[in-house]
């Protein structure tokens, strides 16, 4: 099959990552295909959080590039990334404590209406009646529309994750990278974000998924790379990696089978 | 037109604001500073303050040199006095537009750094400004002896259409004079629009970024924005109203002396910026009013007003009481401010306003305190 006929929207294209003497990421390739949910999975330090980091734009790579939709991310600014549609949800929510849930999903609006800078003093937030209808409709699907007047900083750790996510969704990012969306939630709300994660599929985003939990890899994913020691030891649909034997040896150290885990 | 409208909540703020600014002369008589070069100091500082907020309250950049752009605009009065006219208004434009480009510079270079450095970044060039004002750059400032109005001024506008008067002249308004309290009101009218486009800020989206910058400036740009421009533009906007504040203490007084540049000037501002609440419309309003008071009046209290003051108490104690309070007036002042800010700092970190929306939370109980953006801490 030619690139084309498949689609390919991202293309990680032989990067590496060195610290100092530490080779955190060796000739990645990974390729992936538009609407598809791409899950990277690895032990602890396989390098996983160092590949989503290269993607947007927070550690350049020693060599090698990234390309989105035929732009090269590599050397590109955050902001600008995420002006191409990139958007990203982080390991340790990243959000804006000091402002209301509403606040925190309104601003990442504005970004994707006004662009990377804009000074419009003449008007008012309040007369945003459309963003802040798109924002409370988002606060809806994931749960957090009762919440939307609580200071942001209030929130417990799986609310933030949730309003993360919202701040995300708002954007109708092209493709949207997930950081372990679901560390640190109750069974419950991992269903919940299952679910919203499967419903945005839906609507054709492409999505980078870095997860622990195996149930929501295999919920989610379309395909699985499995990184090891910084390097990607095994790739292919969901039923061919659980069945890899040499992914069990790197990820459960032989000990377990992955479907123990699942 | 948007560019002349207001929330319903803002309009009445505003109108509560002007009702207390226009009337200042009547509620200070009972203080003892209803004299107009005192409110004169209220209404300018004022500005200073409110636009010193603009930074560090919403953006979150703690500046520690914003007095630089203070003198600016001074100067830039003053010579707008010297070669052009006496007239108020070519005077405060000049004075906002060149304030502006100095801080454009200063905000350029000061913004590559954030958190301390910054603050450290701000305070160089600001002292570096103080000691050229003092040394190589006497002839625009004259030094020492300060930039005053001489005889021999050009005054090309004025004199093309009236005579050279005998005396040095004041500054006008379209020809009536500003001094006294018609000076007074002309500083309160700017400083109302100075509060008007404040709100604007506060109240437009441009606001809310730079409230997310002030919170999460990684996040930001992780979202899609350019967070320097952001920062410069806030930076500039609160230079330019030092540069108005700068212009007006020049109208009301034409003479600049290059301690206005001074770094104690700039650590006043912050003083009242903290003091009356960071992040919040009305704070530094009244921080600065707090400070310039007393600064001006408490510091002229001396043991006779006290000895009156206490008069209804028991001599043996009453001489007691008056020699321990004496110590907090007249030339202790600063020990007495100095006290009250480190009794709002760690009993109020919000400041002034915090307390405000604590009584105002009693009386509304059942309804619980709206926090606001009151976090005394610069940018990381």
């Amino acid at each position: 099959m030619t690139t084309t006929e498949r689609n390919v929207v991202l293309h990680v294209d032989d990067v590496s990552k060195n610290f100092g003497g530490l080779h955190a990421l060796s000739d990645i390739d990974l390729e992936v295909e538009q609407g598809k949910t791409h899950a990277i999975i690895g032990p602890n330090g396989a390098g996983k959080s160092t590949l989503l980091n290269v993607i947007i734009g927070r550690l350049a790579p020693t060599s090698g590039a990234v390309v989105f939709d035929g732009q090269v991310l590599t050397g590109k600014k955050p902001h600008q990334i995420n002006q191409l549609g990139v958007a990203r949800v982080f390991q340790t929510p990243e959000i804006f404590p000091d402002l209301t849930v509403l606040q925190n999903v309104m601003v990442p609006a504005f970004a994707k209406r006004d662009g990377a800078f804009r000074v419009n003093v003449l008007r008012s937030v309040d007369r945003e009646a459309a963003l802040r209808d798109e924002a409370e409709a988002i606060l809806e699907d994931v749960g957090l529309a009762d919440r939307r007047l609580s200071h942001a900083g209030a929130l417990s750790r799986g609310d933030k994750r949730r309003m993360e996510l919202a701040m995300c969704l708002i954007q109708h990012p092209r493709l949207l990278l997930l950081d372990e969306p679901t560390a640190g939630m109750s069974r419950h709300d991992t269903n919940t974000t299952i679910d919203l994660l499967q419903k945005i599929k839906a609507r054709g985003m492409t999505k980078v998924i870095i997860e622990h939990d195996m149930h929501v890899v295999f919920s989610l994913a379309d395909k699985i790379s499995v990184l090891s020691g910084g390097r990607i030891i095994a790739e292919g649909l969901p039923d061919e990696v659980r069945g890899n034997i040499k992914v069990q040896e790197a990820y459960l150290g032989g000990a377990h089978r992955v479907e123990a885990v699942h | 037109m948007a560019l002349f409208q207001l929330s319903r909540r803002d309009a009445l703020i505003f109108a509560l604001f002007a009702l207390v600014v226009i009337t200042m002369p009547v509620w200070t008589a009972p203080f003892g500073a209803n004299y107009p070069g005192l409110m004169q100091k209220f209404a300018i500082y004022a500005i200073f303050a409110i636009g010193f907020n603009i930074l560090f309250g919403l953006t979150g950049y703690l500046s520690f040199g914003h007095a630089a752009f203070l003198g600016v605009g001074s100067y830039t009065a003053v010579w707008s006095f010297k070669l052009l006219t006496m007239d108020a208004l070519p005077a405060l434009l000049l004075a906002v537009l060149i304030s502006g480009l100095f801080a454009l510079v200063i905000g350029f270079l000061s913004l590559r750094r954030s958190g301390i450095y910054f603050s450290i970044l701000t305070l160089a060039f600001a002292q570096m400004s103080y000691n050229l004002a003092y040394s190589v750059l006497t002839p625009i400032t004259n030094g020492e002896t300060s930039l005053q109005l001489t005889l021999q001024d050009p005054r090309l506008i004025d004199l093309a259409f009236t005579t050279r008067g005998a005396g040095l002249p004041t500054a006008s308004l379209f020809g009536v004079t500003l001094s006294g309290l018609s000076g007074f009101y002309f500083c309160a009218v700017v400083l109302l629009i100075a509060f008007f486009f404040a709100q604007k800020v506060f109240a437009s989206p441009f606001g809310m970024m730079l409230r997310g910058i002030k919170s999460n400036q990684m996040r930001m740009s992780y979202t899609g924005f350019n967070t320097r421009p952001y920062a410069l533009t806030a930076f500039v906007i609160s230079g330019m109203y030092a540069g108005l504040a700068g212009a007006l203490l020049a109208v009301t007084d034409p003479l600049a002396g290059a301690e206005r540049m001074q770094w104690t000037a700039s650590g006043e501002v912050v003083l009242m910026t903290i003091l009356g609440g960071v992040g919040t419309l009305i704070g530094p309003v009244i921080g600065a009013w707090l400070i310039k008071y007393f600064e001006n009046i408490f510091s002229s209290f001396n043991e006779g007003i006290l000895s009156r003051f206490f008069d209804f108490i028991p001599a043996p104690l009453h001489d007691t009481i008056v020699a321990i309070s004496s110590k907090f007036v007249g030339e202790g002042w600063q020990l007495t401010l100095g006290l009250l800010f480190v009794l709002v700092v760690v009993f109020l970190p919000g400041g002034i306003m915090e307390g405000v929306r604590r009584i105002g939370a009693l009386f509304r109980r059942g309804t619980p305190p709206k926090a606001g953006a009151i976090r005394v801490q610069p940018a990381e």
